[in-house]
């Protein structure tokens, strides 16, 4: 019996470019090593500009994202308002623009909510070794909307195509201040 | 606080009996110090947060706000020194403000102490408490299990023998504030090229009688990276994607009313809290 961080598999990873910030992840859900599914997202959107990536054991990765759902409704319901990218101590990849300060934020969680403040990258998941390693040699500041997406993408597939329970294709959202584009991107598929 | 629960214990022990490993929670394998010298108090820290063998955060911050004139340094459980000290800070804020005094180094380190002894080691938090009150200069460490010590040099974490080393062999009775930071500097990089838990840059606070805390962050930055000789940025069209799906402000329009609010930070309209005052 594995750990349950290790159970199912995953890898997520945000970067901070020039007025710009990208989140991505890769698909695969798996049973130890064998792949159930590769087309499992954990991504998720809680308001305009402001993502969410969750790694770890698969139902909790469903239970905190709807968790999460349900607090962010609530709180737009009581506030009238959008919650802006800050700190929140249930999650681990954070990634946004504040909408009113137009700044790109991103921070990381360990599963006991300690707060990894980064101005370059963050990374987590089975395949987190393999991104430190991709993300280091790599990101470099200011990269634009086009140059970040490559290079998250890039740093992304190395590292899941080095970890077997990652991989099975990837999701990117670059997210600038009015507009998030959102791809899929082409990957291996074993 | 609704403290811990102890009800999956069984199941745990029985699970980590069978090889399940516990999940990994940062901590900072750290070199912390304090000295005291002869109008106030210094304490330092590395910048290096760890989570195993991997290097999680390479310029975190250790140094943690208790009152204007307290402060602390935490070595641990990374999200315990935080919570542990956030939590003492409030208390120590509502016991001076029903009070109607200065808070006391001492009650700070007395909360501590009692939190941590309460719930038996299980907080993760290792701390150095440094302060000035009107009783005079306070340097404390506290760990886990709810011990205290009151010293005039004192050091904690997994550095603490490399920093202390230097405290033993270069510390004299009667510093002035700049040999004291100077000293306390040397030992936090001890800790940082001696010690593998250890390593980045040095914080420093500097606490003094009658002067406003001084909070020195990367006071000194004796590892930084060298600037890359090439760059790795790919050209444009490198990574093959299948489709993509755009969002824009001009398609959210259709739906909700969006207005522009201006750069300036003050406004960050609806965002500011409103003061009793």
């Amino acid at each position: 019996m594995g750990s349950p961080f290790d159970i199912n598999g995953g890898a997520c990873v945000a970067m901070v470019g020039k007025d710009c910030v990208a989140i991505a992840c890769d698909l695969r859900l798996g049973m130890q090593a064998l792949t159930i599914s590769n087309n499992f997202p954990k991504i998720f959107n809680y308001a305009p500009s402001t993502y969410l990536g969750l790694t770890g054991l698969a139902t909790d990765v469903n239970t905190v994202s709807d968790l999460f759902r349900y607090k962010v409704n609530m709180y737009r319901l009581r506030e009238e308002r959008h919650i802006s990218p800050r700190p929140w101590p249930t999650c681990p990849v954070l990634a946004g623009i504040n909408q009113t300060t137009g700044k790109p934020f991103i921070c990381g969680f360990d599963s006991i909510g300690c707060i990894d403040f980064a101005k370059d990258f963050i990374v987590s998941g089975t395949a987190s070794d393999q991104l430190f390693g991709t993300c280091e040699g790599l990101w470099e500041p200011d990269l634009g909307p086009e140059d970040l997406f490559e290079t998250i993408s890039q740093a992304l597939l190395s590292a899941v195509d080095r970890d077997a329970l990652s991989g099975w294709g990837a999701q990117v959202y670059i997210i600038e201040k009015d507009k998030v584009t959102q791809r899929l991107l082409k990957g291996r598929q074993d | 606080m609704p403290g811990f629960d102890f009800s999956n214990y069984n199941r745990n022990a029985a699970l980590h009996a069978r090889g399940v490993p516990l999940p990994k929670a940062t901590s900072t394998g750290t070199t912390i110090v304090g000295c005291i010298y002869d109008n106030g108090v210094v304490i330092a820290a590395d910048t290096r947060a760890t989570s195993g063998p991997i290097v999680a955060d390479k310029n975190c911050e250790k140094l943690h706000y208790i009152a204007p004139k307290i402060w602390c340094a935490g070595a641990g459980t990374a999200a315990d020194t935080e919570f542990t000290t956030a939590l003492i800070s409030s208390n120590v804020e509502l016991h001076s403000l029903s009070t109607g005094r200065d808070p006391r180094v001492i009650t700070c380190m007395t909360m501590l102490k009692q939190h941590l002894f309460r719930y038996q080691g299980h907080i993760g938090a290792y701390l150095v408490v440094a302060g000035v009150d009107p009783t005079g200069v306070g340097l404390y460490t506290v760990h886990a299990h709810g011990s205290t010590d009151k010293l005039p040099y004192v050091t904690m974490g997994s550095g603490s023998l490399a920093a202390m080393s230097v405290f033993e062999s270069m510390w004299q009775p009667d510093l002035n504030k700049e040999g004291a930071i100077a000293l306390c500097s040397e030992a936090i990089k001890a800790g940082i090229f001696n010690d593998l838990g250890s390593g980045s840059n040095v914080d420093v606070c500097v606490i003094e009688k009658d002067k406003p805390t001084q909070l020195l962050r990367n006071y000194e930055k004796p590892n930084e990276r060298g600037e890359k000789e090439r760059n790795y940025r790919f050209p444009r069209g490198t990574t093959a994607w299948l489709n993509q799906k755009v969002i824009s402000k001009e398609d959210m329009k259709k739906y909700v009313t969006i207005e522009t609010l201006s750069g300036d930070d003050n406004l960050a309209a609806g965002e500011k809290m409103e003061v009793d005052v």
